[in-house]
């Protein structure tokens, strides 16, 4: 037991958790743990220019490396400009912990307390309380070492997700006992981890008898590191493995058996095959809407497999024949166990020849002049000069949809990209994170126009806090993905699209004190990027791209896998 | 399809808090509650929930799936209607103008073993327990005397015989 302040605990705890950063912007509701802050070398604070973008770093951090994030911010506007960053955290299952100020709890001096409005209150608990895994708010300071043990606890294991800690300015301030453990009780949550035997078993006996077996892999793949299990599971069946946008990566897209993206925006090969699929193994994965398309043209033929931790995801959208909750890790090195002593290792099958021929057939094909510059030739440059384990972050529209469908990620954690929310001004802030969190890779955000002004003005704290990031700017003028859904389903009505060339961006990165370079050819684009991904300053590249440039295949939003158009002229 | 009643126990933290989350997940994944019931159990620390909902058995399944992830609840059981005692309780105040009304009410709450709880000039209140179906069989009765304010506690219900949502410390 030590006596310390309630400031000076959330301090240590974050010690303890060997926490190297954190994210956030001060104010009045969390002067006491700054000042702690102020004499506490260990942890560095990256002093974001808007707390969303604090969040969002705080959740590039934790997607880059794997370990939570941490963003703090004031009570009230501090608070609620998290939200989106948290919201995002939320839907892409990121351990994010977020640290926030609060007015007091109990009167002190008789200065107000919480429920009477006081100035900067908002009442961020009831806030977060649907985009969070769970949120607290001590009302003594000896209760934090247990909250801030359990909030690291709750955010990482199971299916993580972020989790707040909202800390009244008297309860920082007030000291106490503190004591601090390794051991948490928590007796409503005790996730699952192990696969019921029983169930690897049903799996396995559906496996054995499949002809045509496809593995969909999602964003759990990465959260439970099972990427080296889902290769050897791939290989000894010889099932091809198609991604949804959160598990880009977590199998290697120059692997024969990769399908690539799956869903709205996905490859050719991926949509058309998973049609052909006899038995589907679904791993990490919800189902979500972008992901299945209309539900009743899903895979209705094929028997489902779905691994997942989270059972309220089993059924929820989809019904499936053999449910597993465990961990991914686990459950697919369970599934490999008890089938390699069934199942003769193949080089090839009737099926993996017919995923080879489906991928030449619908491979991309570079066409057109060197100087027009399309997104395709683009991220396939990208991929030629980023070493395999550059971190490649994106925006939200056609940018991102081009960096899934045409930049190959070979490895987990190296494509970071906002799915379930979709956030417009995410990729940016969330490159800031993940650069702090491996200083030594490339990181590069794919941006689109629209999206890259959201978030731009944390080009400060990357060059202050001297974080370099390269920022590509596929700069159409628009706000593309809502036009291409203009021309294409609108009859051409643009409403509310036009971005203009407004602002220079060349300008603007210079005004921070980036690099700023506009680039008119492949040649150009290429030289810029190899120079910035070595430059000690953040770089902004500039690359105007027809306004017209559509992303293909697309499914339609409500219709089904069948519904997919490939081009502009089949509308 | 016909969609029943299913009553649902939750035994969760008691703190505060708790009743907010599950409300509010039930609000967010677009669930309907019909009635709710919350008290302390004989453990001080835990609370009991009792929740009728209505749903077709993979709403119901995702319903308790959701509530089970909520970290502030502890165990979560579906109580099967064959199987257990459910209970409501009533309080019904009805206007009586004349003494024959009076008597009538009063008639009819014996015949229902409800109890006159309170007597004024003008009105009678009745107590009234049972399952829900008798309770609306009774309020039906009296809305020809006129009944002016009805409060009902929600349905509460326990698993017949040993079987028990208790938690073991
Ligand atoms: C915060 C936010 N606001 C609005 C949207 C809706 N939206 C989706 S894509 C898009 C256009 C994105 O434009 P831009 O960043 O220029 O990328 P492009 O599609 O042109 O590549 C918009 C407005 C969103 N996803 N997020």
């Amino acid at each position: 037991m030590t006596k310390m302040s309630g400031a000076q605990a959330v301090i240590e705890a974050l010690k303890r958790q060997k926490v190297e950063a954190i994210f956030g912007i001060v104010g009045g509701a969390v002067l006491p743990i700054y000042d702690v802050l102020y004499e506490t070398p260990e942890i560095r604070h990256i002093l974001a220019r808007h707390e969303q973008c604090a969040a969002h770093a705080a959740d590039g951090y934790a997607r880059a490396s794997g370990r939570p994030g941490v963003c703090m911010a004031t009570s009230g506007p501090g608070a609620t400009n998290l939200v989106t960053g948290i919201a995002n955290a939320y839907m892409d299952s990121s351990p994010v912990i977020a640290l926030t100020g609060q007015v007091n709890a109990f009167a002190v001096n008789s200065s107000y307390i919480i429920g009477k409005d006081a100035f900067q209150e908002a009442d961020i608990i009831g806030i977060t309380t649907p985009i969070t895994k769970y949120n607290y708010q001590p009302k003594k300071a000896s209760e934090i070492p247990r909250i801030m043990k359990e909030a690291f606890h709750i955010a990482t294991t199971g299916r993580p997700g972020p989790v707040l800690i909202d800390l009244p300015k008297n309860v920082q301030t007030e000291t106490a006992e503190m004591k601090f453990t390794d051991n948490v009780e928590l007796r409503g949550y005790k996730p699952k981890t192990s696969p019921h035997p029983l169930q690897v078993k049903k799996a396995v006996e559906l496996l054995l008898k499949a002809e045509r077996p496809i593995i969909l892999a999602g964003g759990g793949v990465i959260a439970s590191n099972a990427s080296s299990e889902l290769l050897a599971l791939a290989e000894l069946l010889m099932a091809p493995v198609a991604t949804p946008l959160m598990g880009k990566g977590c199998f290697p897209e120059n692997h024969p058996l990769s399908l690539g993206d799956m869903g709205m925006h996905g490859t050719l090969a991926a949509n058309k095959l998973i049609l052909e699929a006899d038995v589907l193994l679904a791993v990490g994965t919800r189902f979500s809407d972008r992901t299945t398309g209309k539900l009743d043209e899903f895979c209705s033929d094929a028997k489902i497999i779905h691994i997942d931790i989270d059972s309220a995801e089993i059924g929820k959208n989809v019904d499936v024949d053999v449910p597993i909750v465990a961990d991914a890790k686990k459950t697919l090195k369970a599934i490999y166990q008890l089938l390699i002593s069934k199942l003769q290792k193949k080089e090839s099958s009737q099926w993996s020849k017919r995923v080879q021929e489906f991928k030449e057939q619908f491979k991309d094909e570079i066409s057109g002049s060197e100087k027009d510059l399309k997104p395709l030739r683009l991220m396939k440059e990208l991929r030629k000069i980023l070493p395999n384990d550059a971190i490649v972050a994106t925006e939200v529209g056609l940018n991102q949809m081009w960096a899934a469908l045409y930049f190959m990620a070979y490895k987990p954690r190296t494509f970071i990209s906002s799915g379930g929310l979709g956030t417009m001004g995410f990729g940016f802030p969330a490159s800031i994170g993940a650069k702090v969190a491996c200083p030594d890779r490339p990181v590069v955000d794919v941006a689109g126009d629209g999206s890259f002004i959201m978030t731009s003005q944390d080009l400060a704290c990357s060059v202050m806090e001297k974080i370099p990031v390269t920022v590509i700017v596929l700069n159409n003028s628009v706000l593309g993905m809502v036009a291409q859904w203009q021309r294409l389903f609108y009859g051409r009505r643009y409403s509310a699209v036009d971005l203009g060339n407004v602002p220079d961006f060349v300008k603007l990165a210079e005004a921070y004190g980036a690099k700023g370079t506009r680039v008119g050819s492949l040649k150009e684009f290429s030289k810029a990027v190899k120079k910035a991904i070595k430059s000690e300053v953040t770089t902004v590249i500039d690359v105007p791209i027809s306004p017209e440039e559509n992303v293909f295949p697309m499914i339609p939003a409500g219709a089904g896998l069948k519904g997919m158009i490939e081009s502009e002229g089949e509308l | 399809m016909d969609k029943k009643n299913t009553i649902i126990a939750a035994i969760v933290e008691h703190k505060p808090g708790v009743l907010y989350n599950v409300a509010n997940m039930f609000r967010r994944r677009n669930f309907n509650i019909e009635s709710i019931s919350v008290g302390p159990t004989e453990q001080s620390d835990l609370a009991r929930m009792t929740i009728t909902v209505k749903g077709d058995e993979k709403l119901i399944e995702q319903m308790i799936k959701q509530l089970n992830k909520l970290i502030d609840v502890i165990k979560v059981s579906r109580l099967e209607p064959t199987s257990i005692v459910s209970r409501e309780m009533a309080l019904v105040k009805i206007t009586t103008p004349g003494a024959k009304t009076r008597s009538d009410i009063i008639n009819y709450a014996d015949i229902f073993r409800a109890r006159v709880v309170d007597v004024s000039s003008e009105s009678l209140m009745v107590e009234i327990t049972g399952d829900s179906n008798k309770i609306d069989a009774f309020i039906d009765l009296m809305k020809p005397f006129g009944v002016k304010e009805v409060a009902r506690t929600g349905i509460t219900a326990l698993s017949r015989g040993v079987k028990s949502v208790r938690i073991e410390e």
